[in-house]
């Protein structure tokens, strides 16, 4: 996922300072069990970040009189990453959390020196004995607001505003545009990829150019609020994303997709101090309660609302996938033949549009 | 009227915005080279002017304020590099290689308390009739009053430099330290001025950011406009004039590649975004080439360090 690498090589030294602090700090309660975490971005984000650490402090909440636990933010991906964990499992932790698609390699490279200490890894694919990985099937809350989307438009033009065309954002544009197409078979997706996880003036200016261009409803699957003001300032509407972005624009924000880490973490945890935490893969859905959405819009008619709801819960009750087939591609050709839907691994190596969205992939 | 020319409108509008931050940071650098300095510092101070100037708009409920603020904040990041260069004759280069790093961690710490709280935006300019012109209309007449602040900046500087007396000396500065001293004048006085200057544009660049272009503060919210900036000086051989011209090719490809896109025209969105730098590389080239050319354009004494009793 290469999730913001650009530009964190400058904070490595800023890295280092907050790593002495935080080593300091974390050293008492020698009988409570120590769980370390580690961020790619800063708490202060109010995405991704931030949702990880409000799984922290739930942990915290809940098992405040066995564990202690300690962050490291603002964490470049890369050789300074391996530093961290490393700081991180040589001072005691036992069970640590790395949060980025980029700490992958550093976190098995420090799981290896450290057989005893267990570890959590995020979004990526490679496990060991002591190394499990989790993340959440963010593309079933994509049919939902794909939904919503498909019925608020009057323009029929969708903006999309991409990061990198990888798998994960690619399944969320698919996923959004097959719920669209199927309440509004009319309306279209347009894409543009700003190729970084986090420039607010890249992100403003290519909401600004999607709704010059038409789009009457923007999403997103960058981490600034940034396209939130754009609408609100041009009275459309727009999804936010990792967390409720309401406040940056009350009227436009329609609902935000919500990652939620809470229950995984706890759950983890008190695995882990029961003996019972095994190296696993979880890839969690509204199932799982591994995302929400963020309170619905209050001008969002209420059929819209219930259509969504319903959307919800036959996707949590399994009646619905968001891949559910017949499902084309561009060319018309069918990919995922009616009376199936696609498998985790298609999902997970989705590197093609479907029917409804506007452009190519990027390759 | 078809779409696509109907989309030249916003696409102006928004050029002419995008190339902003970019024209206030590149004409404060411009000056400061122009008097013989090298400052590689513009990111930091961006940085550090658009999160003062965001914090001074939330705790008065001033953009105004906030603006100036910024400005302020820009000028004393570049105080602090004008006294290690030019007073401690640190190195330059890597005096302002060190500012940037310091401003990206010192505008993180700054702005801890500011992220996520979001700010009224400033109002664009509305003039009933003109603004409401087809295609030119909005791009014209319906900016914020920053991005005309920015337009009359270069005039300005470029009045400054080459009709007015302290222009003169200035350039005069920075083509020959020694000789301009052996004159009289006070190049240190007149480089830190310039410095102070430039610190100044950087940091009113920062604040547009983050007061009007993205009415918020997020960390690294320049994202390497500083850097732009800088190329932006070379690319217009040190002319003001160019340098508009440079600022709008930047901001003009920055948008049509994300419109380009959203059309969805099959040209490969890294190709439009590599644009601008091929074009500073090959302008590079081609002055270099032309030892005339660069005699007369860039400043002799750039980034040579200037003892006053040798």
């Amino acid at each position: 996922m290469n999730r913001r690498t650009m530009g964190k090589a400058l904070m490595g030294l800023a890295t280092g300072a907050a790593m002495l602090a935080l080593g300091v700090g974390a050293a008492d309660a020698q009988e409570k069990m120590k769980v370390g975490f580690v961020y790619v971005g800063p708490i202060s984000d109010h995405g991704y970040s931030y949702q990880h650490d409000q799984g922290r402090l739930a942990v915290e909440k809940e098992l405040g009189d066995k564990v202690t636990t300690t962050f490291v933010e603002n964490v470049p991906e890369g050789a300074d990453a391996e530093r961290v964990i490393e700081q991180l499992a040589s001072s005691g932790h036992k069970l640590i959390f790395t949060t980025s698609f980029g700490f992958m390699n550093p976190t098995l490279k420090v799981a290896q020196r450290h057989p005893d200490v267990k570890f959590e890894h995020a979004t990526g694919y490679k496990r060991s004995a002591n190394v499990a990985t989790y993340s959440a099937r963010f593309y079933e809350a994509r049919t939902v607001i794909g939904q919503i989307a498909g019925k608020m438009t009057k323009s029929n033009i969708i903006g999309y505003i991409g990061s990198f065309p990888i798998p994960e954002v690619i399944s969320g544009i698919n996923a959004f545009t097959i719920a669209m197409r199927e309440v509004n078979p009319k309306a279209e997706v347009r894409v543009v990829w700003v190729n970084s996880w986090y420039d607010p003036g890249k992100e403003a200016e290519a909401a600004k150019a999607l709704i010059d261009q038409g789009a009457d409803v923007i999403s997103l699957h960058t981490d600034s609020p940034a396209a939130i003001q754009v609408a609100q300032e041009r009275g459309l509407w727009v999804f936010g994303q990792s967390s409720d972005m309401t406040r940056f624009g009350p009227k436009a924000h329609l609902t935000a997709i919500v990652d939620d880490w809470r229950e995984y973490y706890v759950g983890r945890v008190k695995a882990a101090l029961d003996g019972s935490w095994k190296s696993q893969d979880t890839w969690g859905g509204f199932k799982d309660h591994m995302l929400f959405l963020a309170p619905y819009n209050p001008a969002l008619p209420a059929d819209v609302v219930a259509a969504a709801e319903k959307a919800r819960t036959d996707i949590m009750e399994g009646k619905r996938h968001s891949f559910q087939g017949p499902v084309k591609d561009q060319s018309g050709k069918v990919v995922i033949a009616e009376g199936k839907h696609a498998t985790d691994e298609q999902i997970l190596k989705m590197d093609w549009y479907v029917e409804g969205v506007q452009g190519k992939v990027p390759k | 009227m078809s779409a696509e020319l109907a989309l030249l409108g916003p696409i102006l509008a928004a050029m002419l915005a995008a190339a902003t931050p970019l024209l206030f940071a590149a004409l404060g650098e411009l000056v400061v080279e122009k008097s013989g300095v090298l400052n590689l510092g513009v990111e930091g101070m961006m940085l550090v002017g658009a999160v003062c100037g965001f914090a001074v708009a939330v705790q008065t409920g001033s953009s105004t304020a906030g603006f100036v603020a910024g400005a302020a904040a820009g000028a004393g990041m570049a105080a602090l590099f004008g006294v290690l260069t030019l007073l401690l004759l640190a190195n330059q280069v890597a005096t302002g290689l060190a500012l940037t790093l310091f401003g990206v961690g010192l505008s993180a710490l700054i702005g801890q308390g500011f992220v996520g709280i979001p700010i009224a935006d400033v109002p664009e300019l509305y003039i009933p009739g003109l603004t409401d012109l087809p295609v030119i209309g909005k791009a014209l007449f319906g900016q914020d009053a920053l991005v005309y602040l920015a337009l009359a900046a270069v005039p300005a500087v470029h009045w400054f430099l080459y009709a007015t007396r302290k222009g003169l000396i200035l350039r005069a500065v920075g083509e020959n330290h020694a000789a301009a001293h052996a004159l009289g004048y006070k190049v240190i006085r007149i480089r830190f001025l310039a410095v102070l200057f430039g610190g100044a544009m950087s940091g009113m660049g920062g604040a547009f950011l983050s007061l009007d272009y993205t009415p918020m503060w997020a960390e690294g919210i320049s994202s390497g406009r500083g850097w732009i900036a800088l190329a932006l000086v070379v690319f217009a051989t040190w002319k003001p004039g160019r340098v508009l011209l440079g600022a709008w090719l930047f901001g003009g490809v920055t948008i049509a590649q994300l419109h380009v896109q959203g059309l969805g025209i099959d040209i490969p969105s890294q190709l439009l975004s590599m644009l601008p730098y091929l074009a500073t590389v090959i302008v590079l080239v081609v002055i270099s080439r032309d030892v005339a050319r660069i005699r007369l354009n860039a400043p002799a004494s750039l980034g040579k360090v200037f003892h006053p009793d040798a």
